[in-house]
């Protein structure tokens, strides 16, 4: 039988993931535009099982919400990487660094 | 349901004005830039006016989901008047180069929208909803100079981490949602006060504190915050420094009182934490900037710690110092920038350097005093306004028995002084730097007068009036 436990830990497991594949990641910011993704998925994941687990709808509706913003925030993310790249060519992440101290 | 909607008339005013100007800024396109700017400044105007009148004891809305009590209250007024302000600088600093642009207005508005609803959550899902409204279009403004590369690589990193920041957020308030039982601030309160905190509440503690400190640019999630506020053009950096710190500083004060009041022992360890890393990093850090505006921006880290010195105390006295302290803050700050936004040389290009501010007293007298009573009063001596802030806030956690901290918070603060007082020893009495372009600017030249008279000795006939509306706004939390 599958509990609620079993979500929570597949949900920590994605959050970890997406956190390293922002910091361990040196090639490109498309694949950090796919972690932060992740990350927001490991908390749909959370407040769905939470919400099951409770009986309490309001889980669903908050991961409505989030599905939502994070649509924005990639939107927002790609137009600010496109200005970027227009202006610097690369998009590599270890090309991120004219300002630094 | 209609009395709910009355009690979010400042969001409403803001937003319908931001779809409004949104047409104008399409049909009209950037010819209507000025006006608009001055349409919004109305908004806000509006908005703050109507603010009062919408606050009481009765104030929820949308079943508790929104707060308009007198501390949602004070945070409003003080957020609008900071933006509209910070808005009123990029008119002719944008125009300069001509690349002002009628989004601008509509951006701030719609961030203001935002930061309105971070002060008046009561609710997780309106937490969440406020802050992404806010940093959504702080993103946009960070990069607005889209030629810059300066600019785009800004956006770009605040995007990043700012997004970072909102997942980290995010998955804590899961945890607090699941192992509570409710997303609102006061289900969660009821929860902790009978269950005692589990586990699953501690950590979505701790994630939830990250995230906001994140927001508010405490150590040790403070690292976009110099880039970022180099990299953004100068007035969208004005913008930054004022109305949305106190914004996120107002939501991590409405959560861990109201939401985590039963838990504060908890809390009160990350506070005080973040505290001390502030103030000694934003100290020491700061020492070795050739750049204003990244100096600003461990100046900000620095106050930041601070203010959250009054919090961590988690009394009346201690929020209502942390009120007050946001408030003396955003003048000084936005003073200081509206100061840094006339460092042009002689061509016309906008200049950063501290060095270029040398001599500053003799080629520009009046300029370089306002700035040196800036300096002085951030640093906290005494007869200017900056010192009663941080009176405040020590006094309240002496209340609170953490004497070592504000012991520590003293000793932070003269370190602190050091590079403020440089700035003046480089104005003052260094040889003179080629001198900054000479122009007539009526509206920033105004700015920088009200707030030099404001944080001057005259400020003090403020000062009975401002500790009675943060006292007041703070008593709304216990």
């Amino acid at each position: 039988m599958i509990g609620l436990g079993h979500y929570l830990v597949v949900s920590a497991i994605l959050f970890v993931l997406g956190v390293l594949g922002i910091f361990l990641n040196r090639k490109n910011i498309i694949v950090i535009l796919m972690a932060i993704e992740l990350i927001l998925l490991a908390v749909n994941i959370n407040l769905v099982a939470f919400s099951a687990y409770l009986g309490d709808m309001v889980g669903q509706v908050f991961a409505m919400f989030v599905l939502t913003v994070a649509a924005g925030e990639a939107a927002i993310g790609l137009a600010i990487l496109v200005i970027y790249f227009r202006g610097r060519g690369t998009i590599a992440v270890d090309d991120v660094n004219q300002m630094k101290g | 349901m209609g009395y709910s909607l009355v009690l979010t008339l400042p969001e409403i005013i803001l937003s319908a004005s931001a779809i409004a100007l949104l047409m104008v800024a399409a049909f009209a396109g950037d010819k209507a830039a000025r006006l608009s700017t001055w349409l919004a400044v109305l908004a806000f105007i509006g908005a703050a006016l109507v603010v009062p009148g919408v606050t009481g004891p009765g104030g929820i809305a949308f079943n508790g989901l929104f707060v308009a009590d007198s501390f949602a209250a004070f945070a409003k007024i003080l957020i609008y008047v900071a933006a509209a302000i910070a808005m009123l600088s990029a008119m002719s600093w944008f125009a300069r180069d001509g690349v002002y642009r009628t989004e601008y207005p509509v951006l701030i508005l719609l961030s203001s929208v935002g930061m309105g609803m971070m002060a008046s959550a009561g609710d997780l899902i309106t937490l969440y909803v406020g802050l992404e409204l806010q940093s959504l279009a702080a993103y946009v403004l960070a990069s607005f100079q889209r030629k810059d590369s300066r600019s785009a690589e800004a956006g770009l990193k605040y995007f990043v981490l700012g997004a970072l920041a909102s997942g980290i957020l995010l998955y804590g308030v899961s945890l607090l949602y699941g192992f509570s039982g409710s997303t609102s601030f006061e289900g969660i309160a009821a929860a902790i006060a009978t269950d005692g905190i589990s586990t699953g509440e501690l950590f979505g503690i701790v994630f939830v504190l990250a995230g906001l400190a994140f927001k508010v640019s405490a150590v040790p999630f403070h690292m976009w915050t110099p880039d970022v506020y180099e990299g953004a053009p100068t007035p969208v950096t004005a913008f930054f420094a004022s109305a949305p710190k106190v914004a996120a500083m107002a939501l991590l004060t409405r959560v861990t009182i109201e939401a985590l009041g039963a838990a504060t022992f908890e809390w009160r360890q990350i506070v005080i934490f973040m505290a001390l890393a502030s103030t000694i990093l934003g100290g020491v850090a700061a020492i070795g900037q050739q750049n204003i505006k990244r100096l600003l921006a461990y100046s900000s880290i620095n106050n930041v710690g601070f203010a959250l010195i009054g919090l961590a105390a988690g009394t009346p006295e201690g929020v209502a110092s942390v009120l007050f302290y946001m408030t003396v803050y955003v003048v000084m700050t936005l003073g200081t920038f509206f100061v840094v936004l006339r460092m042009r040389d002689e061509a016309g290009q906008p200049v950063e350097t501290i060095v270029s501010l040398s001599g500053l007293s003799r080629t520009r007298p009046a300029l370089a005093a306002a700035m040196a009573m800036f300096m002085f009063s951030i640093a906290g001596i005494p007869p200017l306004m900056g010192f009663w802030p941080k009176f405040y806030v020590f006094e309240a956690a002496v209340a609170a028995n953490l004497t070592w901290l504000a012991a520590v918070g003293i000793a932070t603060s003269v370190i602190g002084a050091f590079y403020y007082l440089r700035i003046i020893k480089v104005m003052y009495f260094d040889d003179p730097a080629p001198a900054f372009e000479a122009r007539r600017d009526l509206v920033s030249s105004a700015v920088i007068l009200a707030a030099a008279l404001f944080v001057s000795p005259l400020g003090w006939f403020a000062l009975e009036p401002l500790g009675t509306a943060s006292l007041n706004a703070a008593g709304a939390l216990f």
